[in-house]
């Protein structure tokens, strides 16, 4: 246990980034799961949630690129996607499924905003420069904020 | 997690392993700080209903303060397993431990949905050896193996 700063290294700022690839990981197959076996959702969710596993498809790509100039490996996706199948029964109604969707925006947004201000407590040097680091963070996490609007919005209207 | 949470987590594993008051001394020694900061925090915690601090004696956890550092030992038992089970990491303990006070518990959620844990946790958690008690039988047959 200690109360050091947890981003003091390149190898601990690379464990933290693949933490980040596998909540994009879970939110990329759980919302493509929802779009393509979920029987209730209209064409409006579908398109929805396909997005969404697209824009996450991306954000695990660009981690990703930023892992790799840190010089340390990621795991493949299909591992990953395989443990969200075995572990995930998906939701069948809209409430659930847009609720899901919510809680994943919510948490990638809440795990950028933690990683950006530890990075911003630390004071080590990193492979990737700082600056550039934290602009790719601080975009991912208005993205993420923007996800989680756009779903809020959608709950509303179906309220 | 938050600094609170983690000293929560050491006061409740302390007493674990003490079986009574937690002496602020051993508090300090397992989070790697000073006496003087443990002593200050858990004045903070204290005054927040979350301990009861008597001097000579040590620290003893209230309801509250029970409950919270329970779900923060879950939220490190969820880390731990993470670590171990889906990025295979060898060190899963020393990485744990560093990566903690940034995983927030609703990461840790999310987290947990994609590992396979035991209903009985945290109370599985060995505080001598800073690991679940599951997670080590698991690791030794996992050795065992190769």
């Amino acid at each position: 246990m200690s109360l050091q700063s947890p981003v003091s290294s390149d190898h601990q700022l690379a464990r933290l980034l693949q933490i980040g690839i596998v909540l994009e990981e879970v939110v990329e197959a759980r919302a493509a799961k929802h779009a393509a076996e979920s029987e209730e959702l209209d064409d409006e969710l579908r398109a929805f949630l396909t997005e969404a596993a697209a824009e996450s498809a991306t954000h695990r790509k660009r981690l990703e690129a930023l892992v790799e100039r840190l010089d340390a490996e990621t795991i493949p996706f299909d591992e990953i996607k395989t443990l969200v199948e075995q572990q995930y029964e998906a939701e069948q109604d809209f409430d659930g499924v847009l609720y899901d969707q919510l809680c994943n925006e919510e948490t990638a947004y809440k795990f950028y905003d933690d990683l950006i201000a530890a990075i911003e407590r630390s004071d080590a040097t990193f492979s990737v420069d700082r600056e550039e680091l934290l602009a790719a963070l601080e975009a991912l996490r208005e993205e993420e904020a923007q996800g989680v609007e756009e779903v809020t919005t959608l709950m509303e209207r179906r309220e | 997690m938050n600094t609170a949470n983690q000293y929560l987590k050491a006061i409740y594993l302390v007493q674990e392993m003490e079986n009574g008051p937690a002496s602020t001394g051993a508090v300090a020694e397992l989070l790697d700080v000073s006496p003087a900061s443990a002593n200050e925090m858990i004045g903070k915690l204290e005054g927040d209903g979350l301990c009861q601090h008597e001097k000579y004696k040590g620290v003893d956890l209230t309801a509250e303060g029970i409950s919270r550092a329970r779900d923060a030992l879950q939220n490190y038992c969820i880390i731990e397993r993470f670590l171990f089970e889906v990025l295979a990491v060898e060190e899963f303990r020393a990485e744990a431990r560093q990566l903690e006070p940034v995983i927030d518990e609703t990461v840790a959620e999310r987290l947990d949905t994609i590992i396979d844990r035991e209903p009985q946790c945290p109370d599985c958690f060995d505080p001598e050896t800073d690991v679940c008690a599951l997670l080590a039988f698991e690791l030794d047959a996992e050795q065992a193996d190769l």
